[in-house]
């Protein structure tokens, strides 16, 4: 009865086709969110874990129905506790693969706390979060991710909040693989997401996506074709921080604990910044970098091994099974200081 | 509590036989009541009497030494009778110091036995309790009761002083001198609290040593000093025959989802924050991973029920505990429960309040909560067990029905049978109703929300299940297909199903017990933790030849079938509640009976005595 692992039963020969739900895809027409779901839909064949295994939990927000656009098990909870319903979905079904898709407002702001520790404890799930840094679905209020002075219809004057930083946030929180990517760069989403899905742990995914109606062209930096080459720092191990036209390079260097970018021209290859990504504290710092004065890296930020919060739950249990034999309720009734009465 | 007197002779000391007696332990918080209440209910459980027990101590965790506030006490009944309450007023009192005494002596009767500490009555202590002068000096105090001035402090430092123990260690242990002394006043043997001792100090010697020793002495002490003439014997109470054990209500509730877990087969995810009074249910399933229960120590409460509905999403039965600040919190995790239409069973061991209220006492006061505190039409059933032990079978009846009917169970414990221990005849778990939980795994013709027709109950499903991926969630679904629904009619439709589906409940509960007879001048109704003092209340305003009648609901959503046919059946309805009156507001909604409410909210359980009280001034208010 059991389902087995991923890997564990040999999945069928996937196409995108097998991964679309009868359902009418109900987002805006032009919305970011439609090239992401076309891009899981047409990676999760190469992950070859059988369709019935995989479960996407989401919360509310306009990303969040992304459920109901996938032939798979699907679960559209409420707002902000996606991570702690899929915490306790895994606790009780390990085998399974599962994925929560979130939004700004859903994972950072009402849900911050459950993101928080769905990282920290490191919970094998794939999470996606949809950045567009407006609430999209209660018709356009400031988020999280609104820049300062963001003029809304709730902050007509411009908001007072500062935006947090959902890589910064992610890596604060412990998470052991972090990476971002752009609804508009679709190889890149479809090589992140491939990332994601096979990382053991926590993994962290936030996509830059365009809300065309309430906050449109957010994201322009990484969209117009000029100011994408100017900005755009795509992130591989092994490689140095470069980024910039063919024609103008740039690099991105530590001076002391400070970044710098510099012209690539000019710094000796020993300067150059080396991208690793089991390396932190590098994570941290590369977090925080973003236009106009830096580049706007995408890519693996870091990805670290770690305890799985549910393997050593599931092996405690184990232990206690092979150690003691299964429980015997009768005998637990019995146990201790008990007296007859006749 | 009449005391059948019987002089019988030993060692020039009268021994006197009992049929109850209601004894309280009181002292700071720092002087071990709450264990040496234990031990003693423990000797009691041994001599075979039927105990019923009252921890009570302060909020805080260490809190000051002296203080009124700091004082902590542990109350118990033992008979030889059936006992259903820790009593009302006290036949012996234990003050361990001048706060200890002024908190607690206006329980004690008039001729009561009551012994102190003497070494603590000194000024700083005087001065901490608000006492002016030392209270044990007024000759009122000894005419009124039966004083006994006990240097507990001084006897147990002699016990004991040529081990290696330091001064304060040394003090820690008169609590057993206090126990001894009882044990002696009241015949109790002391083998069970000599055995817990060894186990309990089996590392450390001198301390096991010491504990012995004091509680030897004074035993010792109550047999050769002058001033206890006599002692008492409770005989061993005629109880059902077979294994008992003590139990509590939060291990009862633990125990009872680890029964369930064995029985269904299916593991379970028990979700909780720590909270008090309901953190040792945590605790205890923690220790039982070979049940296949998993514990999750949540960031928070909604986290705590949100991963409880994911796993029964899962396929495991999702558990929560927590107390009515909690359970507010869970609220709209509840709602996507019961919308989703999965399984969980939610616990709620209430607690005083509103806010953070009285953590420590007991209340009643969350049953409209449980009832109807959601947004919108959110039907669940809930369920309240009537006594520490019950608190099993209700915990395993609630896992039942969730899962039978794929809806969330509320169950309504509360401090009072959180802590409460009474002895507890151990069932046979084959005599418990079956769990018969059944995956859907068929294909064919499969629709998330198809109903069983008998139980109106959609398919679980395990996620895994080929050929039956499906997508459920809190948005309005059409029935039977599960899509997305946003039609008026459906909508009217899905509320009223989601209704019936729990008043389908009905159909698992027996028929009423009803103690006394069917048809009278009053009618007791209660539920919960009450169920002891109601029925002591009954039974004495019976034996006095009174027309009453009462009965114990455990089903409060819905309520039991035949409720409606004996109400009528009675002239008056009495409604006893730690609340300011929500049962009797659902009876009277319900069934337009005119039953009158008899609501104290003290933070403590209801006095028999008082209730007795109500049922005769109602009787004579219609005579
Ligand atoms: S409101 Fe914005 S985010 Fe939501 S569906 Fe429309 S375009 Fe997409």
């Amino acid at each position: 009865m059991s389902a087995g692992g991923p890997g564990a039963k040999e999945a069928p020969k996937y196409t995108k086709k097998d991964f679309e739900s009868d359902q009418d895809v109900r987002w805006c027409p032009g919305c970011g969110d439609y090239a992401i779901l076309s891009a899981v839909q047409k990676t999760l064949p190469d992950l070859g874990v059988p369709k019935e295994d995989i479960v996407f939990v989401s919360g509310i927000g306009c990303s969040s129905r992304f459920p109901y656009y996938m032939n798979t098990y699907g679960f559209h909870t409420i707002h902000g506790r996606a991570p702690a319903i899929a915490t306790g979905l895994k606790l009780a079904r390990p085998e399974l693969k599962v994925f929560v898709v979130t939004g700004d407002g859903d994972g950072l702001s009402i849900g911050g706390n459950h993101m928080l520790h769905v990282l920290r404890r490191n919970v094998s799930v794939t999470i996606l979060l949809f950045n567009n840094r407006i609430y999209g679905l209660t018709k356009g209020q400031y988020s999280p991710t609104s820049e300062l002075g963001k003029v809304t219809k709730s902050t007509p004057l411009g908001s007072a909040d500062r935006p947090v930083n959902p890589l910064a946030f992610a890596l604060g929180c412990g998470a052991t693989f972090v990476a971002r990517s752009v609804d508009r760069n679709i190889p890149h989403m479809e090589e992140m997401l491939r990332r994601a899905v096979r990382h053991k742990g926590a993994a962290f995914l936030e996509i830059l996506q365009n809300c065309n109606v309430y906050n449109d062209l957010a994201w322009n930096v990484m969209y117009d074709k000029e100011s994408r080459l100017a900005h755009e720092l795509r992130l591989e191990p092994g490689k140095p921080l470069l980024f910039g036209p063919p024609d103008d390079r740039r690099a991105v260097i530590m001076d002391g604990v400070v970044p710098r970018v510099v012209r690539a021209a000019d710094t000796p290859e020993s300067a150059l910044w080396v991208h690793d990504e089991t390396n932190l504290n590098a994570a941290k710092l590369l977090a925080d970098l973003f236009a106009p004065d830096f580049p706007v890296p995408i890519g693996v930020l870091a990805a670290i091994d770690a305890p799985v919060y549910e393997e050593i739950m599931l092996e405690q249990e184990r232990r206690a099974i092979s150690e003691r034999g299964p429980g015997d309720i009768a005998r637990l009734l019995t146990s201790g200081d008990t007296w007859k009465i006749s | 509590m009449s005391e059948i007197a019987a002089a019988v002779k030993g060692n020039g000391k009268s021994l006197k036989e009992l049929d109850r007696a209601v004894i309280r332990f009181a002292g700071d918080s720092g002087d071990g009541m709450q264990l040496t209440g234990e031990q003693f209910t423990t000797e009691s459980a041994w001599a075979g009497n039927d105990v019923a027990t009252l921890p009570n101590f302060p909020a805080e965790i260490r809190a000051p030494a002296g203080t009124l506030f700091g004082v902590s006490s542990f109350q118990l009944q033992f008979g030889s009778h059936r006992v259903y309450t820790p009593g009302d007023r006290l036949d012996c009192l234990v003050a361990m110091n001048p706060a200890a005494l002024k908190v607690h002596l206006h329980d004690l009767k008039t001729g009561g036995l009551l012994i102190v500490n003497t070494p603590a009555f000194d000024k700083r202590n005087l001065d901490k309790a608000g006492y002016a002068a030392n209270p044990l000096d007024a000759p009122a105090l000894g005419e009124r009761y039966r004083l006994h001035k006990v240097d507990m402090t001084g006897l147990t430092h002699e016990a004991i002083k040529d081990l290696p123990l330091n001064t304060k260690e040394k003090d820690r242990t008169k609590n057993f001198f206090a126990l001894g002394l009882v044990s002696w006043i009241y015949t109790r043997p002391l083998e069970p609290t000599l055995e817990w001792i060894g186990k309990k100090f089996a590392k450390n010697k001198d301390v096991a040593t010491a504990n012995t020793r004091v509680l030897k002495a004074g035993h010792a002490y109550g047999e050769t000093a002058e001033i206890f003439n006599e002692h008492y014997t409770v005989e061993a109470a005629e109880m059902v025959p077979g294994l008992y054990r003590a139990m509590t209500g939060n291990r009862a509730l633990a125990w009872g989802i680890l029964a369930a877990a064995q029985r269904s087969k299916v593991p379970v995810v028990y979700g909780a924050y720590p909270i008090t009074p309901a953190s040792d249910i945590l605790h205890e399933l923690a220790l039982h991973k070979r049940f296949r229960v998993r514990t999750i120590q949540a960031e928070d409460e909604i986290a705590a029920v949100s991963a409880a509905i994911g796993a029964s999403f899962g396929g495991a039965i999702g558990v929560t505990g927590s107390s009515g600040p909690g359970i507010a919190l869970k609220a709209e995790a509840i709602g996507l429960a019961v919308m989703a239409e999965l399984p969980l069973v939610v616990f709620d061991i209430q607690r005083g309040g509103p806010s953070t209220g009285l953590p420590t006492k007991t209340e009643q006061a969350d049953l409209l909560q449980a009832v109807y505190g959601r947004n919108s039409e959110s039907p669940v059933v809930v369920l309240a067990p009537a006594t520490p032990g019950d608190c099993f079978y209700v915990a395993y009846e609630a896992v039942r029905i969730a899962a039978k009917y794929m809806v969330p169970v509320l169950v309504l414990s509360d401090g009072f049978l959180a802590n409460g221990s009474e002895p507890w005849l151990i069932p046979e778990p084959e005599t418990l109703p079956p769990i018969d939980v059944q995956f859907r795994t068929d294909a064919d013709g499969f629709f998330p929300y198809l109903r069983d027709p008998a139980t109106l109950a959609r398919p679980w499903v395990r996620p895994g299940t080929p050929g039956l991926e499906h997508r459920i969630g809190g948005i309005e679904k059409q029935d039977v297909t599960g899509n997305i629904s946003y039609d008026a009619d459906n909508h009217d439709h899905m509320v009223r199903t989601r209704a019936e589906k729990v008043r389908r409940v009905a159909q698992e509960i027996a028929p009423t017990t009803i103690q006394g007879p069917g048809t009278g001048d009053v009618l007791v109704v209660g539920w919960g933790s009450t169920y002891g003092a109601i029925t002591a209340a009954v039974e004495r305003a019976q034996a006095a030849g009174r027309s009453v009648g009462s009965i114990h609901l455990r089903h409060l959503n819905p309520l039991p079938p035949d409720l409606g046919h004996i109400l009528r059946e009675y002239r008056r309805v009495l409604v006893p509640e730690i609340n300011s009156g929500q049962l009797v507001r659902m009876l009277r909604a319900e069934y337009l009976v005119d039953a009158v409410g008899f609501n104290r909210v003290r933070g403590l359980p209801l006095a028999s005595d008082e209730i007795h009280e109500a049922i005769t001034q109602l009787l004579e208010s219609q005579a």
